[in-house]
């Protein structure tokens, strides 16, 4: 038995190696999308400090905290999961999902591995230089004001290590259910194009959540796409204060685990009905 | 010319037409293009109903540049599609080559290949936010501002075009079109939903010397909107601005056939 899970273990981190290795090819894609990412950033940064020097009350956010958002939302941006992997819909309209169903693994995990790979590996090669010059380059340019800080205390930067795995498993998650909605209608955009208008947004990518109007708060605190920006980036820079990061982390993983549960069951009911498409 | 002209709607028509073949898609993708341009905009509400008045720019003046600015990037994207794909469809493939040995203008050619319909999602994205604005501003339209309004429209459609055909000029040397570009192109919408004031003066001077960005959009319309400019600029040089919209056309332009002088087949 032991020996099982090992063999099945393994196998899954060959698929996930597999994949990264391949991702890893778009070296000059990765370089432009970071060289974009960093543009985006510095705009972001000029417009909340325009809006903080004129704000007559005290915003619910420091200027560093807001810098923090901004900069790890810029180099975090591809595990946002807006879209899904291009070749996995392309498996639904060729009719190759049926090949899908007859590897000895299951489909689900088989599928959260790959997602894994396409979430991470174009993710990393933006990370490190996306990462230099908000730590580095920024306060050399004479912009310190912009510079990503270090996380508030050792113990934030080891609490975001933990919501920052939660934020990866939720973003697979989310991801797969994408996919998966390819079962019922081979035109996967239909709900993709929905979460081109939900994610970003409640996420915080757009604006960090805690700017939003007071009203709105109670339902943007519960919601599980803040488990993909706002948790992981404000405990970074010490927003959330640590007696909450506890209990936040668990929401991240609460709704991971919720959100994987549902999309097992999907593919299990899926796989019941499947008709695949010829040609 | 007007033969030229009626080439470019005839071969318009043909791509609409092969669009709208797939017409679940594109009603998709359409409403794709809303939403995820919809989010800048709940986003600039956000921030406004969170801080109050940018200085003297209102919620609904940014509305004004913003849905302003959507529509013409809009239009240009769905009539520049042709340009937009270049580099993947027609230099790599080698099918550029065809279009050369073709009697009309590569430029009317490349450029009515293509429409990208789905585009039409943003553009009543910022038709929307812009009745928002008309509605709250009360703008008091006399003739100069109207002219001066439509005038500064035309150069930024021919502003964000032009950044269009340099995209793709560049692929005549890299085959591949060049996404860094869309800094300029996505980016620069970005930055011109915001009064240009508000950001450094470094790159507030970039943006009016080398790529004429604000000449195209901020300084006409704060002439339209009638409100004081930190930058200095005056009524006359608002309305003198729009101009080097036409001449970032010219010059781009004369790039694209410079461009084509060098063009190479891949041969494959």
């Amino acid at each position: 038995m032991d020996s099982l899970v090992t063999a099945l273990v393994r196998s899954y981190a060959a698929v996930v190696a597999a994949r990264f290795r391949m991702l890893l090819q778009y070296r000059a894609a990765a370089l432009a999308g970071i060289a974009t990412q960093i543009f985006w950033g510095c705009i972001k940064l000029m417009v909340f400090g325009a809006f903080y020097a004129v704000a007559v009350t005290t915003p619910p956010m420091t200027f560093t905290a807001i810098v923090a958002y901004v900069w790890l939302g810029q180099v975090l941006i591809g595990l946002l999961p807006w879209n899904h992997d291009p070749e996995l819909q392309e498996l639904f309209m060729s009719g190759g999902v049926a090949y899908e169903l007859l590897r000895p693994l299951d489909l689900y995990w088989f599928w959260f591995a790959r997602t894994l790979a396409y979430r991470t590996a174009p993710t990393l090669l933006r990370m490190v230089p996306g990462i230099c010059f908000a730590t580095l380059v920024l306060p050399l340019i004479g912009l310190p004001e912009w510079a990503l800080p270090a996380p508030a205390s050792v113990t934030h930067g080891l609490l975001f290590s933990a919501s920052f795995l939660a934020t990866v498993l939720l973003s697979c998650a989310i991801t797969i259910l994408i996919t998966i909605s390819m079962f019922w209608m081979i035109e996967g955009r239909g709900i993709a194009t929905f979460m081109y208008g939900v994610v970003p947004v409640f996420s915080g990518m757009i604006v960090p959540l805690p700017l939003f109007p007071d009203w709105m708060q109670p339902f943007l605190q519960w919601q599980p796409f803040r488990g993909l920006c706002d948790v992981p980036f404000r405990i970074y820079s010490g927003d959330i204060p640590l007696a909450m990061a506890s209990q936040e982390i668990a929401l991240q993983f609460a709704w991971a685990v919720i959100l994987i549960l549902f999309g097992y069951g999907l593919i299990a009911r899926a796989r019941t009905r499947l008709v695949v498409q010829g040609g | 010319m007007i033969a030229s002209l009626h080439l470019f709607g005839r071969l318009m028509m043909t791509a609409v037409r092969s669009q709208m073949q797939y017409r679940g898609a594109f009603l998709l993708m359409a409403l794709g293009s809303f939403l995820t341009t919809m989010v800048q905009a709940i986003g600039i509400w956000a921030l406004f109903d969170r801080f109050g008045n940018l200085g003297v720019w209102s919620v609904a003046h940014v509305a004004f540049l913003y849905g302003t600015i959507n529509i013409v990037f809009a239009s240009v994207d769905i009539t520049a599609r042709g340009f937009d794909t270049f580099g993947s469809s027609l230099i790599r493939t080698g099918q550029f080559d065809r279009v050369l040995v073709r009697p009309a203008s590569t430029v009317i050619l490349v450029a009515a290949r293509e429409v990208a319909l789905n585009k039409l999602g943003q553009l009543l994205q910022g038709i929307l936010v812009l009745i928002y604005a008309l509605i709250v501003l009360e703008i008091n339209w006399t003739i100069g501002r109207l002219a001066l309004y439509v005038f500064a429209v035309s150069s930024m459609y021919a502003f964000f075009y032009a950044i269009q055909i340099v995209r793709a000029t560049m692929s005549f040397w890299t085959i591949e079109t060049l996404e860094i570009l869309n800094t300029i192109s996505h980016g620069g919408m970005e930055t011109a939903q915001y009064p240009m004031s508000i950001y450094k003066e470094s790159f507030t001077n970039f943006f009016t010397y080398v790529v004429p960005l604000a000449c195209v959009a901020y300084f006409p319309i704060v002439g339209v909107l009638d409100m004081p400019d930190p930058l200095g600029s005056t009524l006359l040089t608002q309305s003198l601005a729009p101009l080097a919209g036409f001449v970032f056309f010219a010059v781009c332009l004369s790039f694209w056939f410079f461009g084509m002088k060098r063009y190479q087949s891949t041969g494959s």
